[in-house]
């Protein structure tokens, strides 16, 4: 587990002591975090690196977790793909069960917190135990076109919290509580984003016959028709007319989803004509991503929908010229012409390749202004100190807060 | 080196750290824009007009505010970005100011090229309007003379360069750029005072202006 003075070489010490001008702000309250699971998905990934470095800064900040049988859970499952836009058949019955779950919950987890940080919908009805202190709900959800039916249900809990925070602008809704908007980060001392040394990129780009004399061009996300890898291989086609490059498409798969099998037979049928094409389901394996993203020429990130698409951060951490959609959250890390270039079309995205293949120069330069707008905007370090200003905020009601 | 003088009082370093609010106010077309800039509190035209500083203060100089961004490269009405990316902030001392002339430019265009009404984005490319909150915090450096000043300087964040140059006049009112007035004031050193505050503090990446602020310094401890 990284320490915080870890975080010194790469944000610099200046950074790191603001956090702790911050943690002191805030000794004496008790931040509490809530969630549904310690274990798996993005939500406790992020917990389970936050916790220990808000402890090292002297921040009292736990962690509980409410509880849920398999009805509840499938029916928080509907509610998150309604939340995407995603429809699902519900019904009365849904809800209630929801509430039975819930109303247990509140029964039994004890709101001690100053703060209490809770954190997507499973857990959002403990709100009927506010007492004196101070509510957040954190959505961690992609709530730009939400069936209301959903969203409806779950406005009259937020509308009982003191704030809420979401990941991207376009995901804000119309609420009567103050709204916060904090971008999720990535870690750059993690296996997915330490520098690797060179052999290490090597290897792997040897394992799967990448050749390190031609550009690659590489996309690294599921195979998801939203993630529109077809799209991604008729761009690189586009390209290939006159630019000799490769093109890799790496991700993984649920076990359980049967569209993603679909997704990734039509892709290999469309790749099977050129042999530069590499399509590779990967296990997670994180250094291996590292180091396909490392050893690319260019990274492509050409969704048609993406919640806030972080791998796009990552691939700008490792200073790579990036062309990404311009949707979810990628327009916050990819200013046009400064840190990628944003395309809206198939045609728009293999042009940009192409400028990016015929000038080096200005993909490196778009590289290293990438790296440097994730170092300031999209570290782990940016997000503690968000986590302590939203605290902090929710003491004081003017714009501008003398600490 | 000439004796440097000491201040009575230190020149305390303090820092500014914001958090984004989210207003819910959303623009899709010009006409839209054009009202919400007219009606959006003062801290969201501060912050549309200093985010791109504050996020992308490394990269280049002299920064397009959000608006020109969004109207060039989303809304893809270049005459009019290229009009508000020239609006030079340094000359204003209020966002009142600053908002009229940006009203005053979009006003203008709007009559002149009536189409351009028309025009709108689509779905999740509007132009969102955020507030920033500030939260000044005091640091624990502090300098009583231009050396001690000088080598603070090199230690503190950019935030807190930002936020003595930048904020302070701006978004506070100050006359003048907090550096200066305490050179001034405290110092007596009106000529490098003058010096600092001429700076065009917006031609210049944050790590630039640190540096030219330094050497102004460093050129008045040891003169040529």
């Amino acid at each position: 587990m990284a320490r915080i003075e870890d975080y010194i070489p790469i944000v610099g010490a200046p950074v790191i002591d603001d956090l702790r001008l911050l943690a002191d702000r805030l000794k004496g309250k008790v931040v509490q975090n809530i969630n549904s699971t310690s274990v798996g998905g993005g939500v406790a990934e992020i917990l389970n690196r936050m916790i220990p470095l808000l402890n090292a800064l002297g921040v009292d900040a736990r962690w509980d977790l409410i509880k849920g049988g398999e009805e509840f859970f499938t029916v928080t499952k509907k509610f998150h793909n309604m939340l995407h836009g995603t429809y699902e058949e519900m019904s009365g019955i849904d809800f209630a069960a929801f509430m039975e779950t819930s109303e247990q919950n509140i029964r039994q987890v004890n709101t001690y917190g100053d703060i209490v940080f809770v954190h997507d919908p499973q857990p959002i009805a403990l709100i009927r135990k506010k007492a004196g202190n101070k509510w957040v709900w954190r959505c961690h959800v992609d709530v730009s076109d939400p069936y209301k039916s959903v969203w409806n249900f779950l406005k009259d809990f937020i509308a009982d919290y003191d704030a809420a925070v979401f990941s991207a602008p376009l995901f804000s809704q119309e609420l009567p509580i103050k709204q916060f908007l904090i971008s999720p980060s990535i870690d750059p001392l993690s296996d997915k984003n330490k520098e690797l040394p060179p052999e290490t990129v090597n290897a792997v780009l040897d394992k799967y016959g990448i050749r390190r004399d031609r550009p690659v061009i590489t996309q690294i996300s599921r195979f998801d028709r939203l993630k529109d890898p077809l799209g991604v291989i008729e761009a690189y086609a586009q390209v290939k007319r006159s630019h000799d490059c490769q093109l890799v498409l790496a991700g993984g798969m649920a076990a359980d989803d049967p569209e993603g099998v679909e997704v990734l037979s039509e892709v290999r049928e469309r790749a099977a004509r050129d042999k530069d094409i590499h399509i590779l389901l990967l296990p997670q394996d994180d250094i291996e991503i590292n180091a396909l993203q490392s050893g690319s020429t260019i990274i492509i990130q050409k969704s048609l929908k993406e919640g806030f698409g972080l791998t796009v951060a990552e691939a700008l951490w490792k200073a790579k010229p990036v062309v990404a959609s311009n949707v979810g959250g990628i327009p916050l890390q990819v200013k046009h012409n400064y840190t990628g270039l944003l395309c809206h079309s198939i045609r728009s995205a293999a042009a940009s390749l192409k400028e990016l293949l015929d000038n080096p120069a200005y993909a490196r330069e778009l590289g290293a202004n990438g790296k440097e707008h994730v170092r300031e905007n999209f570290l782990i370090t940016r997000h503690l100190k968000d986590y302590m200003l939203l605290f902090l905020s929710l003491y004081h009601e003017e714009d501008v807060v003398y600490l | 080196m000439a004796e440097l003088r000491k201040a009575d009082k230190p020149f305390s370093f303090h820092t500014r750290l914001h958090l984004s609010e989210l207003t819910g106010l959303r623009a899709s077309t010009l006409d839209q824009l054009l009202d919400l800039i007219k009606r959006a509190p003062d801290s969201a035209i501060y912050y549309h007009t200093h985010a791109f500083l504050q996020h992308h203060h490394y990269v280049i100089p002299e920064p397009p505010n959000d608006f020109a961004y969004w109207v060039n490269e989303v809304l893809q009405e270049r005459p009019l970005g290229e009009e508000l990316l020239n609006i030079d902030t340094v000359q204003y001392s209020s966002i009142a100011g600053l908002r009229r002339k940006i009203i005053e430019v979009i006003s203008a265009y709007l009559r002149k090229n009536p189409l351009a009404w028309m025009k709108f984005v689509k779905n999740g490319e509007a132009f969102y309007f955020i507030k920033a909150i500030s939260f000044i915090v005091p640091t624990p450096y502090r300098a009583y003379d231009l050396s001690e000043f000088a080598e603070v300087l090199r230690k503190v964040t950019v935030d807190s360069i930002y936020f003595h140059i930048f904020e302070s006049r701006l978004r506070l009112g100050r006359k003048t750029n907090d550096f200066s007035a305490w050179i001034e004031g405290s110092l007596g050193d009106p000529e490098l005072a003058g010096e600092i505050s001429r700076l065009n503090p917006y031609m210049y990446t944050l790590e630039e202006l640190r540096s030219e602020i330094i050497k102004l310094i460093e050129k008045r401890i040891w003169p040529a």
